[in-house]
């Protein structure tokens, strides 16, 4: 991981203090609601339903177990006992009073960790694979990358105001999308020239939101020392030009669409002709500290399936259904990645309480070099555990139900906090997840049925991702009651596609026979070995329509 | 009482701005006309006693007056509301791009927590919102010591300061 330097931690500590003087100021009148409020969010904290939400950063998702450890302090002595992931791989508090926030981060700023842009219309925190660095398939380890996206980006004086929220994904693996970079206002695709080098690929103008798109191809091919020039050359028309008078419209997607690919690739390469070889160009010193910044951590010199391994999966069904759904294939050998799942049924998916926290923090100290992963998916991951010690790390996990083989499966469901916190949602969404979960509680038939990715969104801002759900489910407000509108056939794995609106809403109530309708439909229509969105993609959306709504007839 | 920070310090402003709504443009004295006013009236402004600087509205971009440099002593961006950053970009660019060296005023909705910002983008004079005390926010320009952009004032990112 990334280690702070001096300097890093001494801008981490005068933030502490200017947000301490900002609240202060807020709190005794000197500051408007209207004026602190900006400020107040670029430094992650809303003012929710009940109370205060916090946002705090993780940066492309890496956590050690010490700031595990401090997470878990932070929910027992200024919260209710447990946080939450989000789908941008952070983490949420929902509880604090606005008059501890202060202290709360200068608790974390101990532990390098911190609310800062993680709101806000600035740069949001860089995200990527949850498994960069361990992934067998990827060109590099994108998290040098992101590390320096982050500190171009971290407090920049130019890109403060701009029209609206802006989100940076960076993608290593070729032909898949992790870190749905398609669905980002800039994806950043590592990609291998003729030469041999790494260089980027630069997508600009995807996200969700109420006017979900993908992205276009802006910079066909940026060499590695100029990535921070390209992005700034981006977010200065982005800051010149984006809707300001409309913030349904202020995101980059939409003067994107509006003035071309072409008009808008056009005014990046005007700004990036001027940037380029300049003194933002990365140098070989900075770029090399960076890649030494995530070094792979001392393995054993080990050989895939130990004997210990193929006698547990053999010995024991249950392991062994874990093992094929929550490990996967590691770059070293004797190694797996595991993913723990938030997901149990009747869990809000994401959250994990304090002694949760301690515990994985435990588990990362003995099994994981100390390392623990968010996901987009709101769960987390040990990203290098040996072989030959997964039955007892499962032994462990499952003790503390973070067991559950259902990663990728339907009951893996995304979901935002929804109408039981959030003041902008329109519906609840947690009870639809669980209510999901409890209809498709038999174990066989859930993993007979395969790969299935539900989100749940309670609002158009969408932080439940359900546009790039297989099925989405997203929740709207019709004379004052909680309705379901369901979009089935995005993707948001090999690529992100955004789904197909299916037709009228429905009660909440209804959700889970709509679903397993849907569900029933796949089953009798697939083929052999075909996913859910395999077979919806060969058969389209009609049939999908007449099982729910009936014939058209 | 002052509400002008100029280059770190409080001090008198001696520049008036020139609205529409006034009856025409006073015959002596420093004067801050907008960018159509500028555009209309460039030579008889160039030749009357008193300095003359042009006020950038959102939407106008530097480009505009980029052959006028020379000429304005001062160029002027207006903040309408704070939570527009548009003026950051044009500042930035009036230095990096156009190497303007004379002052560079924000007007309008300027406020404590945004002249660090606007400092590093190439602002060096803040006319401070008439309701706030100038005084305290002058204290906004010192709430960082560590940068890691390059900026307007040092164009070096914090890897080409630190070691060589």
């Amino acid at each position: 991981m990334y280690v702070y330097q001096d300097y890093d931690q001494r801008l981490l500590d005068e933030r502490v203090a200017q947000f301490r003087d900002q609240t202060q100021r807020y709190l005794d009148g000197k500051l408007r609601e209207d004026e602190y409020r900006p400020l107040r969010l670029q430094n992650g904290l809303y003012v929710q339903r009940y109370a205060p939400m916090l946002r705090i950063a993780v940066p492309y998702g890496m956590l050690d177990s010490k700031q595990l450890r401090m997470l878990a302090h932070v929910c027992r002595t200024w919260d209710k006992g447990y946080c939450h992931v989000s789908t941008r791989q952070n983490i949420q508090f929902n509880w604090p009073d606005l008059q501890d926030v202060p202290d709360i981060l200068a608790a974390l700023a101990s532990v390098q960790m911190h609310g800062i842009q993680t709101s806000g219309n600035c740069i949001r925190n860089t995200t990527t694979d949850e498994f960069a660095g361990v992934n067998p398939k990827e060109i590099a380890d994108p998290r040098p990358w992101c590390e320096l996206i982050r500190q171009w980006s971290t407090f920049n004086p130019e890109f403060a105001y701009l029209p609206r929220k802006f989100k940076i994904a960076v993608n290593a693996v070729p032909d898949e999308d992790p870190a749905l970079i398609g669905v980002h206002d800039i994806g950043v695709q590592i990609v291998t020239a003729d030469n041999g080098d790494i260089g980027f690929q630069v997508w600009a103008g995807g996200g969700l939101g109420r006017t979900p798109m993908t992205g276009e191809i802006i910079g066909e091919f940026v060499a590695r020392e100029d990535l921070l020039s390209y992005l700034e050359a981006i977010l200065r028309v982005y800051n010149k030009y984006g809707i300001r008078d409309n913030k349904y419209k202020a995101r980059i997607k939409i003067i994107v669409k509006a003035m071309g690919r072409e008009k808008f690739r056009e005014l990046t390469e005007r700004e990036f002709a001027e940037l380029k070889g300049g003194p933002m160009t990365l140098t070989e010193a900075e770029m090399a500290r960076m890649i030494a910044s995530f070094p792979a951590p001392a393995y054993a010199a080990l050989t895939d399936m130990p004997s210990a391994l193929q006698q547990a999966l053999d010995s024991n069904k249950a392991f062994n259904r874990w093992y094929h759904t929550n490990t996967r294939a590691h770059k070293q050998a004797g190694y797996r990645a595991v993913t723990l799942s938030l997901k149990k049924t009747g869990r809000v998916p994401g959250d994990i309480t304090d002694n949760e926290l301690d515990a994985v923090a435990e588990l990362a100290d003995r099994y994981s070099f100390g390392e623990v992963r968010n996901t987009h998916q709101q769960n987390m991951v040990l990203a290098d555990v040996r072989q030959d010690q997964l039955f007892e790390v499962w032994q462990a996990l499952d003790k503390l139900g973070l067991a559950t083989p259902n990663l990728k499966l339907l009951t893996d469901i995304v979901a935002c906090p929804g109408g039981d916190y959030c003041s902008l949602a329109n519906a609840k969404s947690i009870p639809i997840a669980e209510a999901i979960q409890r209809r498709f509680d038999d174990l066989d038939y859930l993993h007979d049925i395969g790969e299935l990715d539900i989100n749940i969104s309670g609002c158009m801002n969408a932080c439940g991702h359900h546009h790039i759900g297989h099925i989405g489910i997203l929740g709207v407000d019709k004379k004052g009651r909680e309705y379901y509108q369901i979009t089935l056939g995005g993707r948001g794995d090999k690529i992100s596609r955004i789904g197909d609106k299916m037709g009228p809403s429905f009660e909440s109530d209804e959700v889970a026979d709509v679903i397993e309708k849907i569900v029933n439909l796949y089953v009798e229509k697939r083929h052999d070995d075909e996913l859910f969105i395999d077979t919806y993609e060969r058969i389209g959306i009609e049939p999908f329509k007449e099982s729910v709504y009936g014939s058209a007839d | 009482m002052a509400q002008l920070i100029k280059d770190g310090a409080l001090t008198d402003n001696e520049w008036v701005r020139v609205t529409p709504e006034d009856d025409g443009i006073p015959a002596n004295g420093d004067i801050i006309v907008s960018l159509s006013c500028w555009q209309e009236q460039k030579e008889a402004l160039k030749n009357r006693a008193g300095k003359v600087a042009v006020c950038l509205e959102p939407g106008q971009e530097p480009a505009e007056i980029a052959a006028d440099l020379a000429d304005l002593p001062m160029v002027a961006i207006n903040f309408p509301v704070f939570a527009d950053g548009r003026g950051y970009s044009y500042a930035r660019e009036l230095r990096s791009r156009y190497g303007y060296q004379g002052e560079i005023r924000a007007l309008g909705d300027v406020l404590q927590d945004q002249l660090f910002y606007m400092w590093r983008c190439g602002f060096n004079a803040f006319d401070i919102r008439a309701d706030r005390d100038a005084a305290e926010a002058l204290k906004g320009l010192n709430d960082f010591t560590v940068t890691y952009q390059g900026d307007a004032r040092d164009p070096r990112p914090i890897y080409r300061r630190t070691s060589a």
